[in-house]
């Protein structure tokens, strides 16, 4: 099975992070950055599938500027084969319609039997990559899965819900997405650390994938932010140490908001 | 004035409250047409009650028996059909996934997250953690938004609903998953986690699952819906359906009661948005009380059992 793995490089969610007041796009350069967290997710369930059934083959696929490199190098490290980095000045400022046409362009040239992803990316937070890929491409999109089981051609999903979860199959070629309660991600080993050094990494343009830099970048975006603000950082209200009364005197403010 | 549709969120027959927000908000931009995927009867007055001028319905297999690929399919056909000035969509998995195929169906924009929109397409988004905010457009098209639930009051505005049967006509490549099995797991009577008024959520200072029985007690007393921190589910106190924060669901209550939470980034990006936050917390230098209106320093086995006890003594 020639599986590929979709990997986002965001800005680390554990630290602060700004956009750019000339341009309102993510501050990447002051920015800790890093693979996205769900990613890690879908790279540790695609080679988990790909350790149940010989042949198989891994490939990270990462659209993004030159430093994603890095992530590329740390997704490999768990164990992928290699890496596809589409990489071209005419990507800035693409929004997420424009994300879809360029990733599905190169997903056609891959040919892969399934893509995994991570449900969402922890900077956007959209959850309409899957499916934008899958409207593109005709091919079937199992979303936001707790349980993957490969039989054959054959996927079924378990599809985390509000009310529980949902039963959904389909055949191959397929995208997947996961959430975090899939699995537990490996640590890159200093051996898996090492290899990764050596694997190969295609780079390709948008004229490699046949999209012409008006439909990508800012040139081709159907979305545009118009201003951002800081949002005002919530101050400290009371803070009472119990003395006894904790319980009494949180209550005491329930009833003054009104909540009791 | 042109329809705006709203894409109806239902859950076992009853109107989710975020479809009530996005009648209250459509109305500000044009004429709130609803449409429901799935079986209407009993939806209809609740729409109508919120101003619900027409509610459009498709039902039957081919709708409701595959992943979102369908409802696009018929989204999009009803909107070359009517032309609406906007489309609106809960901000939930299900309402995210239709309106990414419907953006590209009709190569038009799309924005998530949504707290606002003003009649000339502008859109409030709160992101990174609630830390900024951004005023966003969609370019040359409608706007295709999902609404992020508890961004508003709903506000009634009864009328009388005229409904009609959208025909569903889905193609092969919208046949391609299959949901073979719905699961219901049990929630009980409390209310759904991102649309509740309260939430009352439990983090690793809770101390195990059995304790958690303590923050449901607390809940159920408030009304409230039942959350926890990443550290509370990956140790197994809770199910994970239930987490609050960066890997789990966003929550924008009017209250949002801590207990046991240290208010780590990560927890914080899921509630940073409530309108008015309690805190109790044994460590006093724990970060949620930044955010707290309110805090109590002190031991959540003492403090919880006490506040439960006063709350039933005033009811």
């Amino acid at each position: 099975m020639k599986i590929v793995v979709l990997v986002k490089q965001v800005p680390d969610s554990g630290a602060e992070r700004n956009l750019r007041a000339e341009d309102n796009t993510v501050d990447r350069a002051s920015a800790n950055n890093v693979i996205n967290e769900m990613d890690e997710y879908a790279l540790e369930e695609a080679l988990r599938i790909q350790e149940a059934h010989g042949g198989s083959t891994v490939t990270v696929l990462t659209m993004g500027p030159e430093r994603a490199t890095e992530s590329i190098r740390k997704a490999l490290s768990m164990g992928p084969d290699g890496a596809v980095h589409v990489l071209d000045d005419a990507l800035s400022g693409t929004d997420a319609l424009g994300t879809s046409k360029v990733l599905a362009a190169a997903l056609k040239r891959l040919e892969p039997d399934l893509v995994l992803c991570g449900a969402e990316s922890t900077d956007a937070r959209g959850q309409v990559l899957p499916h934008m890929l899958a409207e593109r491409l005709g091919v079937a999109a199992l979303t936001g899965a707790r349980k993957l089981t490969v039989d054959g051609s054959q996927l079924t999903i378990e599809r985390q819900t509000e009310e529980g979860y949902e039963v959904v199959t389909a055949a191959t070629p397929a995208i997947v997405s996961v959430w975090d309660t899939i699995n537990e991600p490996r640590y890159p080993s200093f051996k898996g650390i090492m290899a990764a050094k050596k694997k190969p990494v295609e780079t390709l343009t948008l004229a490699d994938l046949g999209v012409s830099a008006d439909e990508a970048g800012w040139a081709g975006a159907l979305t545009t932010v118009a201003s951002h603000a800081k949002r005002p950082p919530r101050s400290a209200g009371v803070k009472v140490t119990d003395d006894g009364e904790g319980g009494t005197k949180l209550v005491e403010f329930l009833v003054s908001e009104k909540f009791v | 004035m042109a329809e705006v549709l709203v894409v109806v969120e239902a859950s076992g027959g009853t109107v989710k409250k975020v479809s009530l927000e996005m009648l209250t908000m459509a109305r500000a931009l044009g004429t709130p047409s609803a449409v429901v995927f799935g079986d209407a009867a009993g939806l209809a007055d609740k729409l109508g009650e919120f101003g619900a001028e027409k509610v459009y319905v498709a039902s039957g297999d081919d709708v409701e028996s595959y992943l979102v690929a369908p409802k696009a399919t018929v989204l999009a056909q009803l909107v070359k059909d009517v032309q609406p000035a906007a489309v609106l969509l809960g901000s939930t998995q299900e309402g995210k996934e239709i309106a990414g195929r419907l953006a590209v169906k009709l190569d038009n924009g799309v924005l998530t997250d949504v707290s606002a929109l003003e009649p000339d397409g502008t859109a409030t988004q709160v992101i990174f953690a609630g830390s900024a905010i951004v005023k966003s457009k969609i370019l040359g098209g409608i706007p295709i938004v999902t609404v992020r639930p508890n961004s508003l009051t709903p506000v009634a505005a009864p009328v009388t609903p005229a409904v009609s049967n959208l025909d569903v006509a889905v193609g092969d490549a919208d046949r391609l998953a299959k949901v073979v099995e719905r699961v219901a797991e049990a929630k009980g009577a409390r209310p759904e986690l991102t649309e509740a008024s309260i939430v009352v959520s439990g983090g690793r200072g809770v101390g195990s699952a059995e304790n958690f029985k303590l923050v449901e007690e607390l809940a159920d007393l408030l009304g409230a819906a039942v959350g926890a921190s990443r550290a509370a589910t990956d140790s197994g106190f809770y199910p994970h359906a239930f987490q609050v924060g960066q890997t789990g669901k966003t929550v924008s209550p009017q209250l949002y009661v801590a207990l046991g939470i240290s208010g780590a980034i990560q927890h914080r990006a899921g509630m940073q948005t409530s309108k008015t936050i309690v805190a109790v917390n044994k460590d006093a230098e724990a970060p949620i009380f930044e955010l707290a209106d309110f805090g109590v320093v002190g031991d959540l086995f003492q403090v919880v059992p006490q506040a439960a006890e006063e709350i039933r003594k005033r009811k």
